[in-house]
């Protein structure tokens, strides 16, 4: 007994915070939930160039997780020095609630504080069998959609997003047609499911829908990891600008000392190095040397602005994702 | 005897149906558990054993299991303890309310997992009832080892008593009553007549309790923060590296978990003969 005490007394002894002091410099990345395999990649290029750079070794732990769910851990105490996530929104809720980040996060980087970006692009069966080339083929009867619920997912409210701005174009901003054509697109989806990953097994695994809606780097990570299932690429013509933003959690950073190595951890997203990197794994970013690279990779598109169609995310939150909302009205059950 | 007693046909009929049902059972059996567990470890190793080794000395994987273990070590003891406290109160004395302590040590069964991590969060989050004080004091409970202990300990605490109460509840307080008489101290009479005769259901809500410990998903899952390398136990991991695409890895790390059931399974089985006998 007295042996098992004094072994527990060490394990509580070994995790508090007079024990942590001398590790190497340390930090984490509270990310999105389908960013792992990135920053797989981001982080080893990081810490040799930060290493060439400055002599320091530094370790960069992720977490990864819903970014709303990411956004409400840290609200709760976990201890991310930065944040990488899929939702502008997340980070306001970080600034909105305890001054987490700077006011101004937006400008303390570049492009909106957002090293990359995306957009939803389809995910069609092998040799195209239903012929889908754009929103308008979604809400035809013989088509299915697959994406996960615009409830709970930030990854489908882009998608609805999109396909509404969509029909707000072809409509001339005609909202009760907008509204009755993204009504049809939800009626088309066999199974909602609570996130991207979901979605995915749903679409792949389980062979549901003739179409699987995400961000264009997640669809063309699906199609390399099954290739022998021969899926195909389509990019609708016009689609939503997904910013994919980061910040440093200064409130966080400030306490451990790490605000340096933060900021510079964001910085060489911008980078050359991590602009590739970022092309690589099928991101669109702002480097003209990367971008003219993997010109082959992007189709052209064209990309419209929350802020431009919805008048900014307030809005759109409160108009179409609030209780009582526009989804909500077009969310029927069948 | 009552083969010749009875008339054949009923004879013949009495052994077909247990066949049957017994058939049943070994198909049911086969279906649902030992095909499962045999999926997992051919999944595990369908890409060769160099593949699933390297997959299991990962070093995240490594910490998974290291991290899962060390919970274990500390919360089954703990347990172990409060156990044995709480059975030797509730069997050994009548107090009022005696009743509801018994309720309130069942109520971690009753709670689901995911609820219990969320009552620890809102009591020791950063925006919890605690959170302020910790935050001042600079004391991390949350997203740590130390929250992924206590709602181990809480969803594990009613293993052992749950084993304890009716035992001894069954033996009665003469033997140690006979022992004080006889001049025995408090502890001599704990060590000398009380462990003895519960040790092995002692030793069994312990096997029950470490079985949970290292299998739990849900409140854990609330309170661990997902940070890989760091407070990853092996049953999130498994999940973690299942939606990386990682399905070898995936069922590798699940291979190690299901081992160690598998362990703990033999003990069990060895401890229930052991208690069967007395």
């Amino acid at each position: 007994m007295k042996r098992i005490a004094s072994l527990a007394a060490a394990f509580v002894l070994s995790v508090s915070p007079l024990a942590a002091q001398d590790k190497p410099v340390e930090i984490l990345n509270a990310s999105y939930d389908i960013a792992r395999e990135l920053f797989a990649q981001i982080n080893p290029a990081f810490t040799a160039t930060w290493k060439a750079k400055t002599g320091q070794t530094i370790e960069i732990k992720q977490s990864h997780g819903g970014s709303s769910r990411q956004a409400r851990a840290i609200l709760e105490g976990l201890q991310a020095d930065v944040v990488t996530f899929n939702q502008v929104t997340d980070i306001d809720v970080l600034r909105d609630k305890g001054g987490y980040v700077a006011r101004d996060w937006q400008r303390r980087f570049p492009n909106n504080a957002s090293p990359y970006y995306s957009l939803p692009a389809f995910l069609v069966r092998k040799g195209n069998p239903k012929g889908i080339r754009d929103w308008s083929d979604l809400v035809r009867p013989d088509v299915q959609s697959v994406f996960p619920n615009p409830k709970t997912s930030g990854n489908a409210r882009y998608t609805y997003l999109a396909a509404y701005a969509f029909a707000l174009e072809q409509a001339q901003g005609d909202q009760a047609r907008a509204q009755d054509f993204v009504k049809r697109l939800l009626a088309n989806v066999p199974v909602f499911d609570t996130g991207g990953r979901a979605a995915t097994t749903t679409f792949v695994e389980r062979g549901i829908g003739d179409v699987l809606i995400t961000f264009e780097a997640e669809v063309n990570g699906i199609r390399k990891e099954y290739g022998d299932k021969g899926f195909e690429i389509v990019v609708p013509s016009l689609s939503i600008l997904a910013e994919f933003p980061v910040a440093v959690v200064d409130k966080v950073a400030g306490k451990r000392g790490t605000e340096a190595t933060a900021k510079a951890y964001l910085d060489f997203l911008y980078s050359q190095a991590g602009q590739e990197i970022l092309a690589e794994n099928y991101n669109r970013v702002h480097h003209p040397a990367v971008i003219e690279r993997h010109k082959g990779r992007f189709p052209a598109v064209r990309l419209v602005r929350v802020e431009e169609v919805f008048g900014g995310w307030d809005k759109v939150t409160a108009e179409h994702f609030a209780e009582g909302g526009i989804l909500d009205k077009v969310f029927v059950k069948r | 005897m009552s083969d010749v007693a009875s008339p054949p046909i009923a004879a013949h009929r009495s052994r077909a149906v247990p066949r049957l049902l017994i058939g049943l059972g070994v198909v049911l059996t086969l279906a649902f558990v030992a095909m499962p567990v045999a999926v997992i470890f051919a999944q595990a190793l369908s890409k060769g054993l160099a593949v699933y080794r390297a997959n299991v000395l990962a070093p995240d994987t490594l910490h998974a299991i290291y991290l899962t273990v060390v919970i274990a070590v500390v919360v089954v003891p703990v347990n172990m303890l409060f156990g044995l406290a709480a059975a030797w109160l509730i069997t050994r004395f009548a107090f009022p309310g005696r009743k509801l302590l018994v309720t309130l040590i069942e109520l971690p069964f009753s709670i689901s997992p995911i609820v219990a991590g969320v009552i620890y969060l809102l009591l020791y989050g950063a925006q919890g009832l605690l959170g302020p004080f910790l935050e001042a004091h600079d004391i991390r409970i949350m997203f740590a080892l130390p929250g992924m202990m206590l709602v181990t300990l809480f969803v594990t605490s009613p293993f052992v008593a749950r084993e304890l109460i009716p035992l001894m509840q069954v033996q009665g307080a003469d033997q140690e009553e006979a022992a004080v008489t006889l001049g025995a101290s408090g502890w001599q009479t704990f060590w000398r007549v009380t462990l003895p005769n519960i040790r092995w259901a002692l030793l069994y809500g312990a096997v029950l309790c470490t079985a949970r410990a290292i299998g739990e998903f849900g409140a854990v899952s609330v309170v661990s923060g997902n940070v890989r390398g760091e407070t990853n136990t092996l049953p999130l991991h498994v999940e973690l590296l299942y939606h990386d695409y990682n399905a070898v890895g995936a069922f590798a790390a699940a291979t190690t978990l299901t081992l160690i059931a598998l362990v703990t399974l033999v003990l069990k089985a060895l401890l229930e003969r052991r208690l069967e006998r007395r």
